[in-house]
């Protein structure tokens, strides 16, 4: 185990956590918004992967494919809202998991019907693609950095949104009392539907760039989607800071586990066994810490007290 | 008789009528759905006790389903190699004996329920709904990752296991088994309903300061509420993986537990046939639409939105009016 490989495991975890983040900052802009608990959330990821693979294989164009994700994504969004989700912000948790899980089956269906079982393939651009060496002589694929960096753009954009903007201003009055901000005059209707397709549009963008180094299948969303849920129960239902703290939390722990748990194991078993015991672990290890996490602090790390 | 009564006789008469039917008219197959759609039923009563009395919303329940079925696939899977589960100080050794192998199943589940009601029930509304889903993820991920038991290609068993004085390889008769679990359970979810316990879980899932100013302590009554309700989907696991001869991760996946979850709403929650009216529409819908068009589940995913946003109560609700307060 040599240090060069401890770096580029960190940067892989924070890769991976960095996408997790741009998921669980909508569900939990959702959720602290409208209070809906969305499962289909993991579809809108797989709509964007969708629509990026297909225009991208169509135009030749990554940036284009990037663009029709987050549209398609957000306008999906905005349609899904208006039909179904508007209905249900009044009704209890039990009645919005059973709608949402209805439209995972909905959209996984159709989008299994319009474009087959088969997965479809998303290339990285060739100006992104083959390694960088970093400084230290580590050889590490530019298009990871490229996500690290352009997750961290995303994430200063949405603090900056929510803390800095008048749209920010109403979505935090909307978490705190929307019958107040709709006696103010604010549309709240139209700000229920722009919150839910602006995390519409996080999700497609998401999964359009984690498209590009997994296969694009029907169901991809819905990993995504369970790691995002323990990312906003560890930071917090609700908060933004929380939701990143918790990704990267999360992030790094499924990615460092994976590779050091099994030789940690090494040390004090045989190594067939230890292999077996770490993987079985390491699979493990989010769920662990988000029990950790939750018995310290019932309603995670950045949470509102009760 | 109320009407609700009459269409949980009718239910349940058609249920266990419609395999000697087919048994009578030499048709195995319709045997099998209607064995499936009892042992579907009776996760579902399970998640009931839960759910609808004790207002959990639990989407873990695939780990209870899991573990029972894992439970039967060890026991079997060591009693058809002749080697022990435990060979130490003392030998533990497999089982074919269906008895044994539900008491392990109901034993394990309900340990299983134990140790995570203790840890979900310090939260609440969304938060437990998510840390149930994902204590069920990570027994899916365990139960992939563990290789002794087959790792993600799961265990087949090759023959059925035995019961004393029947031979569960007749399709009818394996049927008779399960329907008369189902019935035996449903028997008791009713009496537990209107017992002490039942009416104060009840009280706990609609007012729980004034449950907590009578004395009685909320969380200790859900917990005991869960360990039940896990106890009784694990059992359903072990029949479920007795009836396929087949044990599979699968059974952990969270699909799962929204399907369990989807025959309650179905059929109606906290009425007492409601998940036996669930499990039976969508075993039917499975086995129709499945014929019909590849793409059953949009269809599905469309009625039961259509049941979410217009018919709550499910089909028991629509069909027997709102459950009263007292009857």
């Amino acid at each position: 185990m040599t240090p060069l490989l401890i770096v580029e495991q960190v940067l892989n975890g924070l890769q991976s956590g960095i996408m997790l983040f741009l998921m669980a900052a909508g569900l939990t802009l959702i959720f602290g918004v409208m209070g809906l608990i969305n499962l289909a959330h993991g579809s809108l990821f797989m709509v964007g992967a969708f629509a990026a693979a297909a225009t991208a294989a169509a135009t030749g164009s990554f940036l284009l494919g990037l663009g029709a994700a987050l549209v398609a994504a957000a306008c999906a969004g905005a349609l899904v809202e208006r039909l179904v989700i508007r209905r249900l912000y009044d009704r209890d948790h039990l009645d919005q998991v059973l709608a949402t899980f209805a439209l995972i089956l909905i959209f996984s269906e159709g989008t299994r019907w319009i474009f087959g079982s088969f997965p479809l393939y998303l290339d990285i651009p060739p100006a992104l693609s083959g390694p960088v060496t970093l400084p230290g002589g580590i050889q590490y694929p530019l298009y990871r950095l490229f996500l690290i960096g352009v997750g961290l753009v995303l994430a200063g954009a949405l603090f900056w949104l929510i803390g800095r903007t008048r749209l920010g201003i109403r979505i935090r009055a909307g978490e705190n009392d929307r019958e107040m901000i709709a006696a103010l005059g604010v549309d709240i209707a139209r700000l229920y539907t722009l919150v839910f397709a602006l995390g519409a549009a996080l999700a497609g963008l998401a999964g359009a760039l984690v498209g590009a180094i997994q296969s694009v299948q029907v169901g991809m969303g819905e990993p995504v989607l369970i790691l995002a849920f323990v990312v906003i129960v560890i930071g917090g239902i609700g908060s933004i800071t929380g939701a990143l703290v918790g990704a990267l939390l999360v992030g790094l722990t499924d990615t460092l586990g994976g590779i050091f748990l099994p030789r940690l194991f090494a040390l004090v078993m045989d190594p067939a066994a230890a292999t077996q015991t770490g993987a079985a672990l390491s699979s493990m290890a989010i769920y662990m810490l988000m029990a950790a996490v939750l018995v310290w602090r019932p309603t995670g790390l950045f949470g509102a007290r009760t | 008789m109320t009407r609700e009564t009459l269409l949980n006789a009718l239910v349940l008469l058609a249920l266990g009528l419609l395999p000697v039917w087919a048994h009578l008219s030499d048709e195995p197959f319709t045997i099998t759905l209607a064995t499936r759609a009892a042992i579907l039923a009776l996760a579902a009563v399970g998640l009931n006790i839960a759910l609808g009395l004790g207002g959990l919303v639990s989407l873990g329940h695939a780990l209870f389903f899991g573990i029972g079925g894992y439970a039967m696939g060890i026991l079997a899977s060591h009693a058809q190699d002749y080697t022990p589960i435990y060979d130490g100080a003392f030998t533990v050794p497999g089982t074919k004996s269906m008895p044994v192998i539900w008491l392990v199943a109901v034993a394990a589940s309900a340990m299983a329920a134990l140790l995570i009601g203790l840890l979900a029930l310090r939260t609440a509304g969304v938060y437990f709904i998510m840390i149930t889903l994902a204590f069920g993820q990570m027994a899916f991920f365990f139960a992939i990752s563990w290789n002794a038991y087959g790792g993600e290609d799961g265990l087949s068993i090759y023959v059925r296991n035995s019961f004393p004085g029947l031979n569960t390889l007749v399709p009818i008769q394996f049927f008779g088994l399960c329907f008369g679990l189902l019935c035996l359970i449903l028997l008791a979810s009713h009496l537990l309903a209107r017992s002490p316990f039942g009416l104060a879980l009840n009280a706990a899932r609609q007012s729980p300061d004034r449950v907590m100013a009578v004395g009685l302590d909320p969380k200790r009554l859900q917990l005991v509420a869960f360990v039940l309700s896990g106890a009784v989907t694990g059992l359903a696991g072990a029949l479920f993986a007795d009836l396929n001869r087949f044990v599979s991760p699968t059974m952990f996946s969270w699909q799962t537990s929204g399907e369990i979850m989807v025959f309650l709403i179905l059929g109606g929650v906290a009425r007492l046939c409601g998940p036996v009216i669930g499990a039976a529409v969508f075993v039917l819908l499975e086995h129709w639409l499945g014929g019909l068009s590849e793409f059953w589940h949009i269809w599905l995913g469309l009625l039961l939105l259509a049941v979410v946003l217009f018919a709550r109560g499910g089909l028991v609700g629509l069909i027997a009016g709102r459950a009263r307060a007292h009857d």
